[in-house]
């Protein structure tokens, strides 16, 4: 039976995002003070031997992220929260921002003082106005109250927080693209290298975590890196926000230990599909996760359990489809997605995705034919090895796995048959 | 319309105005009363903050969020992730167009509504959701659909 | 130099750390195919096609990635290969197949590139949209259908020109490079530069092809008809029919224009040397009785339109002098037709230029001092070409000949104008023997040369010493002229050219234009100066002659009328 663990959900509900008091009485602040004692070092190895990793999507190691920044002399440094949750599926940032800002604010503070930075920016996505006017009210409060700004808890210590808003794009959740949407520029993905740690925002010294990252460290400084590994596996620390959504009973954000089965959390937590309705596949990691069959389903969910079975933890982002659902029109809406979501600045992505559209718009009007996979395979082959970022190199994920797990409705679909009656095929068709 | 001194004003209330350049743009977006970013008031922020038109204007067609054409005074955003998509958004799709008599992209004659398509919007637990300004509306049904609609016509008028 | 060692493919070769793995094939002899790469612009590595295998799972681009000790590239195996086909695969079903027909036959990067990469059939679905061509202007014809979106040209006019005027906007595959809200050319405060069409490297931006004017008043016989030929083309237009950059063919060129059937071969170097003497006057006279200070140039027509546009405030400050082209111009269809017994009206004049902008000077409603438009057509150095070749003109055998007299005749100062930091030289040659009364035995001011952005010397005029200045490429210029605005400079003369390097750099050269091949003309701008027997503007007897019999002398009521003229804002 998968439980939930209540590391950085531990306020959600329980305090009003509004009042810094509540916050102050769920043990708030204690992670800050206690990191005020600590030398950034200290801070750093707690964060490593907690094992968290970047909850964004890319899994990259914290603690390492931290160490080499530290390693990094050139100041100003710079704290920015990616906040651009755009990955479809997951709204997991939304309620640590909706429901516990303070937690954020605080992990900010933390990570500020640990470099050694003045300076924090937390760039929320257009498409969540409400958690940007409940985050700024948490910086405004914290500062009135001297846990922001100058002489933060009368130490020599300074940070400022700065909101930053999106307007609806998703390539600026990649860290490069939205450094340059912070700086006032088109979030178009820089070439790299340089890394972001040693060229980053403002052409200085950056560190960019996720909401969830961030939201981690508290618990980490407060009760030791160890503490928090012993949640997870052996080599995945901790807790993981999942979002379940899709054809499912409870759709909802749940916290996880690392290791709990994806059956587990579909069925246990989630309930199941609706009464009727069978399992047909999930999508995990978001849109540009792979898609897999009831075969995986006892897969843990972990960085290595997933790596070995060709799935990501990536954001968390669990989309249960039920066999309601037409594989070919759900790749094609994938397909739509990073249409409308690529820069347009690489040929790969720009050029391979709307190919990659237009086959699959073929196949749903019944006009796909045997020579369309193998510009499918080529595209699949090719974009995620040489597109110019992460986007491109995701996009025909899905998509290849949709493919190899229904390649038999693709082909009815050639004849004019979708056997989930969603497609329908007028005279244009064959 | 907004005045030139208008757009000033807003452009200057933001510090780091460059840095800024989305919140600015959102503002003077929302300000515009028809939910655009006109070819003026572009100009007219460039020159405000010293950097060349077609940057804005890079900025305005790279955003999903923003138009250079006037539209309605709510713009109704029905979520199009795979989410929704497979809580069947197509279903409230059309219960939308019906009730508004336009298709997605259009606005109704009285100015009143813009039905668009949107990214994701965090919102699917309760899919399949639309969002009105900051309003999110979740598990759909046609009643909800003509009760909101007709909410934000007494509302608008 | 710390050096890195590594190895391509079967080569090993040591580079020095930061050097790309594009630059270390190419040392090492190994060539990648490229597109959106332009040796002078910021790397971009959006184009996909200089992918290699560096051993780790992603591919990476050659053009971005800097090299690494011990690393392995392999730049030809079926996965590199493949990639790369798949990348000219997608550009190619976005690009119109109409190459036959289109102005880069021939000289398209991406038509080189589907040769190279043996591409026999495109097997992506074709996505070519028309659209609107914007032929708005007299200078600059934008085809963005044909558009492959490599994004020089934004760099160019962003980041070299700083005119801003074309940016990227949109995104996935509505990306493109356009103006603000898609407004025509003629319409924004474009400059007419023409360098995103020199960096093209396709048919998307191109410049307005005029050549079939030129033929038509080639054909009349009613039509006496003159051509001038600017001094960068002399050093650039050998590069068209495949001679080396820097050949200096003034001879081939001048022999050349009269196969095509020019009535007149002239040299806009005779109005160059003319230039000085009024620009010379105008700064002593400056300098002695008051008057804006610095004075700054005005032979670029792209940089008169960057003033007019942007810097309207600094207008006194420019010479009122026109460029020589439209010195050359007025002259034409006045002094000549009454030296030579022609009806002005029947005199057609064609320039034949390194630039684009020159077009819309030529058309510029106040250039017309003679009663007529002074100058009828204007011709880049592709122009040129594309005529030559039309004609069957066999350039490089040609027996070299000599400009027509009197409008023919120039000095060394004159030729150095196609150079950034030429016309301060020319300029100081004379001013210094005007205002010392003496010989200047060395007339070189090296100071004052190179492809430098922005060169500063320092004269000593008979005890007093002025400060000079010369900038190239308009991103350059602001600098200074953001000086000036600010009260910040203390310069009295500014040389001020539109291109990155002076004309010789100009929107209209020869297609695959870099920093080398400009540095080559410029060399052999200053050998062609040397080889010269005068050296200085003042000394060209043609124009001493020309002031005897019709101008009086500089700065004149005549001059004023003929060879000056005046600049109005056009800010927006």
């Amino acid at each position: 039976m998968a439980k939930i663990v209540e590391l950085i959900t531990e306020n959600v509900g329980k305090v009003r995002p509004d009042s810094l008091e509540d916050y102050l009485n769920a043990s708030g602040y204690e992670a800050l003070k206690k990191a005020f004692k600590m030398t950034p070092e200290e801070i750093i190895e707690e964060v490593k031997k907690s094992n968290l990793r970047g909850r964004g999507g890319a899994g990259y190691p914290t603690g390492s992220k931290w160490e080499q920044l530290h390693e990094i002399d050139e100041t100003p440094k710079y704290i920015v929260c990616n906040a651009d949750e755009g990955e479809p599926g997951t709204f997991k940032d939304k309620i640590i921002m909706d429901k516990d800002p303070f937690k954020l604010v605080e992990a900010m503070t933390i990570a500020g003082y640990t470099f050694g930075s003045n300076h924090g920016y937390i760039y929320i996505r257009g498409e969540y106005p409400l958690s940007k006017k409940t985050m700024q009210k948490a910086v405004d409060l914290a500062k009135e109250a001297g846990y922001l700004g100058d002489n933060i808890l009368g130490t020599d210590y300074s940070f400022d927080i700065h909101i930053r808003t999106g307007a609806g794009a998703y390539v600026c959740g990649e860290n490069s693209a939205q450094l340059n949407s912070l700086e006032g520029k088109v979030g178009r993905p820089r070439i790299k290298p340089p890394h972001l740690a040693e060229v980053g925002l403002f052409k200085k010294p950056t560190l960019v975590n996720n909401v969830e990252s961030f939201a981690a460290i508290p618990y980490i400084v407060l009760n030791g890196g160890e503490k928090y590994a012993s949640f997870g596996t052996k080599e995945s620390g901790g807790t993981k926000l999942v979002c379940l959504s899709g054809n499912v009973v409870n759709r909802g954000v749940y916290e996880v230990p690392f290791g709990t089965t994806i059956r587990e959390i579909i069925y246990d937590l989630g309930g199941g599909m609706p009464e009727g309705r069978k399992f047909k596949f999930a999508q995990i990691g978001g849109s540009s996760g792979p898609c897999f069959g009831e075969d995986k389903l006892d897969t843990p969910l972990c960085y290595k359990e997933t790596g070995k079975n060709g799935l990501i933890v990536g954001s968390g982002a669990l989309l249960v489809v039920d066999d309601s659902n037409c594989a070919v029109d759900f790749a094609k809406c994938i397909s739509e997605f990073f249409v409308h979501e690529s820069c347009g600045k690489c040929t790969m992505c720009r050029e391979g995705n709307r190919q990659l559209l237009r086959i699959l718009t073929r196949f749903t009007e019944g006009k796909g034919c045997k020579e369309d996979f193998a510009l499918i395979e080529q595209l699949s082959n090719v974009l995620p090895i040489s597109s110019f970022c992460g986007l491109g190199e995701t996009a025909t994920r899905a998509v290849s796995t949709c493919i190899e797990l229904f390649r038999d409705e693709f082909e009815e679909h050639i004849e004019g048959k979708c056997r989930a009656g969603i497609c329908s095929f007028s005279e244009g068709g064959k | 319309m907004l005045t030139n001194q208008q757009i000033r004003d807003v452009v200057q209330k933001y510090e780091d105005g460059e840095e800024n350049i989305l919140a600015i743009l959102l503002k003077l977006q929302e300000a515009s009363g028809q939910n655009y970013i006109s070819e003026d008031c572009a100009v007219e922020v460039a020159k405000e903050l010293n950097i060349p038109a077609s940057k804005i204007y890079d900025l305005l067609t790279f955003h999903s969020m923003f138009s250079t054409k006037p539209r309605g005074k709510y713009i109704i955003e029905i979520c199009k992730s795979a989410p929704c998509h497979v809580n069947k958004s197509r279903e409230i799709v059309k219960m939308f167009e019906n009730e508004l008599g336009i298709k997605m992209g259009e606005t109704t004659a009285d100015k009143l509504f813009t039905l668009q398509f949107t990214s994701c919007i965090g919102a699917c637990d309760i899919a399949p959701a639309a969002k009105i300004g900051e309003k999110v509306y979740g598990n759909l049904t046609k009643e909800d659909v003509k009760k909101i609609i007709q909410e934000y016509r007494e509302g608008g008028k | 130099m710390k050096l890195v060692n590594l190895k391509i493919d079967d080569v090993d070769i040591s580079v020095p750390a930061g050097t790309s793995i594009l630059d270390a094939a190419k040392q090492a002899g190994i060539k990648i195919p490229t597109l959106c790469y332009h040796p002078d612009l910021p790397v971009k590595a959006s184009c996909r096609l200089c992918l290699v295998d560096t051993g780790r799972k992603k591919l990476e681009t050659a053009c971005s990635t800097p090299v690494k000790e011990g690393m392995k590239v392999i730049t030809n195996s079926k996965k590199v290969r493949d990639a790369r086909r798949t990348a000219l695969k997608l550009l190619l079903a976005n690009h119109p197949q109409d190459c036959l027909t289109c102005v880069r036959n021939g000289s398209c990067e991406l038509q080189a590139l589907a040769a190279e990469l043996n591409i026999t059939d495109i097997s992506f679905y074709n996505m070519v949209e028309k659209l609107p061509i914007d032929d708005s202007n007299l200078a600059i014809v934008r085809d963005q259908s044909k558009c492959i979106k490599c994004g020089r040209c934004i760099e160019v006019c962003q980041e070299v020109q700083c005119v801003g005027v074309i940016n990227s906007s949109f995104r996935s595959g509505e990306y493109k490079m356009t103006t603000a809200f898609d407004k025509a050319l003629a319409e924004t405060d474009c400059v007419y530069c023409g360098q995103c069409s020199a960096v093209c490297p396709v048919g998307a931006i191109y410049e307005k092809d005029d050549t079939a004017k030129v033929w038509k008043a080639l054909e009349d016989p009613d039509m006496h008809v003159v051509v001038q030929t600017a001094p960068a083309v002399r050093v650039s237009i050998g590069e068209e029919f495949g001679l080396e950059p820097g050949s200096i063919v003034t001879g081939q060129m001048v022999a050349a224009l009269r196969k095509l059937g020019f009535d007149k071969v002239f040299d806009t170097d005779f109005t160059a040397d003319l230039t000085i003497l009024e620009e010379g006057s105008e700064l002593l006279e400056r300098l002695k009785n008051g008057g804006a200070i610095p004075l700054i140039t005005s032979c670029s027509p792209g940089w008169i339109n960057f003033l007019e546009r942007f810097y309207p405030e600094l207008i006194p400050h420019v010479s009122t002098c026109k460029s020589p082209q439209q010195m050359f111009g007025a002259l034409a269809k006045t002094y000549y037709p009454q030296k030579a017994g022609l009806s002005p009206d029947k005199v057609f004049v064609v320039s034949i230029m390194p630039c684009t902008a020159k077009k819309y000077e030529c058309a510029r409603p106040e250039m017309n001092s003679s009663g007529y438009q002074d100058v009828d057509v204007v011709l880049t150095t592709r122009e040129l070409g594309r005529m030559l070749k039309q004609a069957g003109v066999n350039f490089e055998n040609l027996e070299p000949e000599e400009f027509d007299d009197p409008l023919g005749i120039s000095t060394g100062a004159a030729v150095i104008f196609g150079a950034t930091g030429g016309v301060m030289e020319a300029a100081l040659r004379t001013v210094y023997e005007i205002v010392t009364g003496t010989v200047l035995e060395d007339v070189d001011f090296k100071d004052v040369r190179g492809i430098k952005g922005i060169k500063e010397a320092e004269v000593e005029l008979d005890g007093q010493k002025v400060k000079v200045a010369v900038a190239n490429g308009l991103g350059n210029a602001k600098i200074l002229l953001d000086k000036i605005k600010n009260g910040e400079c203390d310069y009295q003369f500014i040389e001020i050219m539109c291109c990155p390097g002076g004309c010789i750099g100009g929107g209209g050269q020869p297609y695959g234009t870099t920093n080398e091949i400009k540095e080559k003309r410029i060399k052999a701008i200053y050998d062609a100066d040397k080889g010269m027997e005068l050296r200085k503007s003042h000394e060209n007897p043609a124009v001493k002659i020309l002031y005897e019999e019709f101008l009086g002398e500089p700065l004149s009521e005549k001059s004023h009328e003929l060879l000056h003229t005046h600049y109005v804002s056009k800010k927006k």
